[in-house]
């Protein structure tokens, strides 16, 4: 038997990708214990997914294959991470944050009668066992949590894990699930997100260029993604970006949207409502510029600069390419 | 599918079966008391429990997204109940008449002091048994709250009272004997259905509440306001074998601090070149 056994749920894509989030998961589970990853899919995918999730730093992998997978919603997961639990008997199950990743953490942790905690940015142990830790309020308090008895259910922030474990030689199981039959959501369809592949992702990204409504159009806001490529950076929004349409929902950055802690972190024609700087003011350095000298987001700058973002910002590219070349 | 969501519902909760072949449907709306994100928020530093003295508490609003679309619902289908449900100190009784002025029909109050700072796994516990309690046919929550931002209390609730959940829709439809929505995540769009009894949790895409009129307001004073504790309920706080999760440590980070700031007058850009090369942010 493994010591202090971490049991991860590594999540896929339909197609049987492994999400990003896997590496940070085993990174965080490697540091408190020997990671166990469990992967489900639909029959015929595992073994591509178990050898990636090996790589990432799984010292044993648990695949399950289930038809269910396709059409119905969130069940076959919680069978499959309840059947898990009981085989690894882990100190702690890791899930990603993610939408789905917070539903089957929440199934599962009423099912096997265990405390969940959302949202850790870091995992330790102390000599009661495995501590998380949060970051709340948008970074304004940092708070550690832990459980009374029995093992810890989290989900772990996407992109807050910077550890990585070491690739391990695979070593593959296929476990055998009795179906719940609890009732269960249809999926009818599924419409694959369409992912800027040239462009950093959001979460986890080291720098990040977000534009709010000071951008004016949604033609306009081409300036942000402009900056953003010219450094390699992700692209934000303020929820007023969002809700004027300039972008998708996935690029709200706040309160009710991603929270990021980049090195760099650049907001233009942003005011700086709380629920914006809820999601990024843990960020390393913050540039602000804004044609308004008492918008709030100067508060927390490092370097603001009260101007027009439509002559601050190409001059700024046409600098910094100048002095690239 | 009709027969089967029937039978599961009249497992639980006898008036169901009544209710969907008379055509009636009872929505419960989960309601939370937030702090105003539009003020500083704060914990109290010895128990890492929210001070909520320190800011002005509202319904947060997802939430009342959800009650909207509860009452939209109930337009269209007046043989609608909505039953609005929330655990919160008694102080939240304000926003709940607020809800019955925009349209809800009644309040089921849970409010115990041996609540303050209970885990995501205690408030689902205590929810499940007061809308068991009720009894629904639709339970309709916001996918996320703006305070604890957990995420995860809906769908222990459907796992608590053995329904299915469709969470996280940015679109929604009911109809008398099942729900389907959008569901929004990482990977993409999924459409999803389930028979009713079902839980659903609804994403800020969907139309904000309306205001409640001079006569919703009236109304409201009228409305049944059942006030719960947590022996009306039979659930057990301090129940020693019960996994909790706790508060362990809590501090405050230091408030950021405002650095350079210049005013451009033309050459602001290029100083913004020179701050980025200094610092190695390019």
């Amino acid at each position: 038997m493994s010591q202090n056994p971490i049991l991860v749920f590594v999540e896929t894509t339909p197609d049987g990708t492994v999400a990003k989030s896997a590496a940070g998961l085993l990174g965080a589970a490697a540091a408190i214990g020997e990671p166990t990853a469990l992967i489900v899919t639909a029959p015929g995918l595992s073994a591509a997914a178990a050898s990636a999730v090996a790589q990432l730093g799984a010292m044993r992998v648990l695949t399950v294959e289930d038809l269910r997978l396709t059409d119905t919603f969130i069940a076959p997961l919680v069978d499959a991470l309840a059947a898990a639990f009981e085989n690894v008997e882990p100190d702690a199950v890791l899930l990603s944050n993610s939408v789905d990743g917070r539903d089957l953490a929440a199934r599962f942790a009423v099912r096997a009668g265990l405390a969940l905690a959302v949202d850790a940015v870091a995992l330790s142990r102390d000599e009661e066992g495995v501590v998380a830790s949060h970051s709340v309020y948008g970074g304004a308090y940092n708070v550690d949590s832990a459980v009374t008895s029995g093992a810890f259910v989290v989900t772990v922030r996407q992109g807050a894990i910077d550890a990585r474990a070491e690739a391990q030689e695979p070593v593959v199981e296929s476990l055998t699930v009795a179906p719940s039959n609890t009732p269960a959501a249809t999926i009818t369809d599924f419409e694959p997100l369409i992912s800027n592949a040239t462009r950093p992702d959001l979460r986890g990204a080291a720098k990040v260029v977000s534009g709010g409504r000071g951008l004016q159009s949604a033609e306009k806001f081409v300036l942000v993604e402009e900056l953003a490529d010219s450094l390699g950076a992700a692209v934000g929004a303020s929820r007023a970006a969002v809700d004027a349409g300039y972008v998708p929902q996935s690029y709200q950055v706040g309160q009710t949207g991603v929270s990021v802690s980049p090195q760099l972190y650049i907001a233009l024609g942003i005011s700086g409502a709380i629920q914006h700087r809820a999601g990024m003011q843990t960020a390393k350095t913050i540039v602000a510029i804004n044609k308004d000298a008492d918008a709030p987001i100067f508060q927390i700058a490092d370097f603001g600069i009260v101007g027009d973002v439509f002559s601050v910002v190409p001059q700024l590219i046409s600098s910094l390419e100048s002095r690239k070349a | 599918m009709v027969n089967q969501s029937v039978l599961a519902g009249a497992g639980r909760h006898g008036g169901s079966i009544y209710r969907q072949w008379c055509g009636d449907m009872k929505i419960v709306v989960l309601l939370k008391e937030v702090p105003d994100t539009y003020g500083d928020r704060k914990l109290d530093l010895d128990s890492g429990i929210a001070d909520r003295a320190a800011s002005d508490a509202l319904t947060d609003e997802v939430d009342e997204r959800a009650l909207e679309l509860a009452i939209t619902y109930a337009d269209s289908h007046s043989d609608t109940e909505v039953v609005v449900v929330t655990m919160a100190p008694a102080s939240a009784a304000v926003s709940m008449r607020k809800a019955l002025a925009i349209g809800g029909t009644s309040v089921v109050h849970v409010a115990d002091d041996r609540l303050a700072g209970a885990d995501t796994g205690l408030t689902a516990e205590v929810l499940s048994a007061a809308v068991a309690r009720a009894g629904y046919d639709l339970i309709i929550a916001g996918n996320v709250s703006t305070d604890g931002y957990g995420g995860v209390v809906p769908a222990m609730m459907a796992e608590r009272l053995g329904i299915p959940q469709a969470t996280n829709l940015e679109a929604v439809q009911i109809y008398p004997d099942h729900v389907e929505g959008k569901r929004a995540t990482e990977t993409g769009l999924y459409t999803v259905s389930a028979p009713l009894p079902a839980l659903i949790s609804v994403t800020e895409k969907l139309p904000e509440v309306r205001f409640a009129g001079f006569k919703g307001i009236m109304a409201a004073k009228k409305k049944p306001y059942e006030s719960l504790s947590l022996d009306d309920l039979g659930v057990v706080v301090d129940d020693e074998t019960a996994a909790r999760s706790i508060v362990v440590a809590v501090a405050e980070r230091p408030a950021r601090t405002a650095g350079v700031i210049v005013v451009d007058e033309g050459t602001a850009g290029e100083q913004l070149a020179d701050f980025l090369i200094q610092n190695r942010l390019v």
